[in-house]
C-alpha cells in the first residue's frame, strides 16, 4: 500500500529531522533509498530543485516523491506526514509554555540558546555568500563577488538613504531579475 | 483574521528560498516590524524552539504565529498557507517540467536569488546581534557559536548544530546557577 508507506516514511522524516533541512538530508536519503523511491542521482537533482524553488526543502521533497509515487493523493499524504510532527510539537510546546517559560532555569537555558543561534545564523549566511562567490573551493568568481557587493550595497543603502527601505521580498525579486539579466548576457 | 494569516504565510512561503534562516528575515520584516503580531524577543524564542525541535523551521514558525493570533484554527491556516505555494510549484514541476533546472533563465534567476538569500541571512543575524542584551555571557556565547561553526565547516566535521544548541543551553543553566550561588553567598 503505497499511501501508507509514504505516510509512515515521511512521518519519520518529519519526526527525526533536527537542525534544519541540510542536517536532515542523510535521514531523507536513508528513507527514500530504503523504499526505493529515488536513486542517488535523482536525489541530488531533487535537492537542487528543492533549493531553487520556494518553501521548506523537506516539504518540497515530500511533495515531489509523493506525486511521483502516488499522484496528487500521494503528494498530499506525503506532505501532510512531513508537516504533522512539527505542527503538533509546536502546539504542545505552546500549551505548556506559559507554565514553564517563567521557570528561571528554562529562562537561563533560553538565554544561552538565543545567543548561540545568532552565531549559527551569522556563520551560515556568511559561508553561503563565500561559497556562492567560489571563495571556499578556490574557484573565485569575480563576477558574482561584484554582483553580491552591488546588491548588498543597494539593500543596506536603501535603509539609510531612502524613505522606504527595500523589503526582503523586493530584494529577492530584484536579485532574480538581476540574475537573469547579468548571467544571461 | 484567518484569511489574513493564510495569505500572509502564503506570501512568506512563496519567497522562502534556501532553507529556514532566510525565512526568519521575512518573518522579522512582516510579522514583527509591519504587522506587530509577535515581538522580536518572541521571534528569537520561536527560532530557538524551531531549531531544537524536528521539522522544517518554516512550519514551526507558522504554527507558532498562527496559534498566537487565533488558537488552533489560526495555527492550521498559517501552516497551510506556508506549505501551499511550494506544494503547487513542486507538484507542477513533477508533472510537467522534468527539466526545470536546465532552463537557462530559471537557473540564472536562481543564481541571483542565492545572492539575496545569503545577504538576508547575514542581515537578520546582524539585527539580532544589535538587539541582543550585551552581557559578558551573551557575547562569549556568540563568539563560541561562531568559532564552533567555523571549525565544523572548515574541517568538515560531522557535528550537527543540535550539539551546539544543547551545549549552549547547558552553559546557560550552569552560568545562571553559579551566579545564583554567588549571590546567595554574598547575602550570607
Amino acid at each position: 500500500m503505497i499511501y501508507l508507506e509514504l505516510f509512515i516514511g515521511f512521518l519519520e522524516v518529519g519526526l527525526f529531522s533536527f537542525g534544519g533541512a541540510y542536517a536532515a538530508i542523510p535521514l531523507i536519503r536513508d528513507v527514500v533509498m530504503a523504499h526505493g523511491w529515488l536513486d542517488d542521482e535523482m536525489l541530488t537533482y531533487m535537492i537542487a530543485i528543492s533549493e531553487s524553488t520556494p518553501g521548506p526543502i523537506m516539504v518540497n521533497m515530500a511533495t515531489y516523491v509523493g506525486s511521483e509515487k502516488g499522484g496528487l493523493l500521494g503528494a498530499v499524504i506525503a506532505t501532510t506526514a512531513v508537516v504533522l510532527p512539527a505542527f503538533f510539537i509546536i502546539l504542545i510546546i505552546m500549551l505548556l509554555m506559559n507554565k514553564y517559560l517563567q521557570n528561571r532555569y528554562v529562562k537561563a537555558a533560553l538565554s544561552g540558546l538565543k545567543s548561540c543561534i545568532i552565531g549559527i545564523i551569522l556563520v551560515t549566511g556568511a559561508l553561503m555568500i563565500l561559497k556562492n562567490c567560489g571563495l571556499f573551493d578556490g574557484k573565485t568568481d569575480i563576477f558574482t563577488i561584484g554582483l553580491t557587493c552591488g546588491i548588498a550595497f543597494v539593500y543596506f543603502g536603501s535603509r539609510k538613504f531612502m524613505k522606504k527601505a527595500i523589503t526582503p521580498i523586493m530584494l529577492i525579486c530584484m536579485s532574480a531579475f538581476v540574475g537573469v539579466v547579468a548571467y544571461t548576457l | 483574521m484567518l484569511m489574513e494569516l493564510f495569505l500572509t504565510f502564503a506570501k512568506i512561503g512563496m519567497f522562502t528560498f534556501g532553507g529556514g534562516y532566510a525565512m526568519i528575515s521575512l518573518i522579522e520584516n512582516i510579522c514583527v516590524e509591519n504587522k506587530k503580531w509577535i515581538t522580536h524577543d518572541e521571534m528569537m524564542t520561536v527560532t530557538v524552539i524551531a531549531e531544537s525541535t524536528p521539522g522544517p523551521i518554516a512550519i514551526n514558525c507558522a504554527t507558532y504565529v498562527g496559534y498566537k493570533r487565533a488558537k488552533l484554527p489560526g495555527a492550521i491556516f498559517a501552516t497551510l498557507g506556508v506549505i501551499i505555494p511550494s506544494f503547487v510549484i513542486i507538484f507542477a514541476i513533477s508533472k510537467f517540467l522534468n527539466h526545470f533546472l536546465e532552463i537557462a533563465w530559471v537557473a540564472n534567476a536562481f543564481k541571483g536569488i542565492k545572492i539575496a538569500v545569503g545577504i538576508l541571512i547575514v542581515d537578520v543575524a546582524i539585527k539580532m546581534l544589535k538587539k541582543m542584551k550585551k552581557k559578558p555571557m551573551q557575547i562569549i556565547m556568540v563568539c563560541f557559536a561562531i568559532a564552533a561553526m567555523l571549525l565544523i565547516n572548515i574541517f568538515a566535521l560531522n557535528i550537527s548544530s543540535m550539539v551546539l544548541m544543547l551545549a549552549s543551553a547547558v552553559i546557560g543553566i550552569v552560568v545562571f546557577s553559579i551566579n545564583n550561588m554567588r549571590r546567595e553567598h554574598m547575602k550570607k
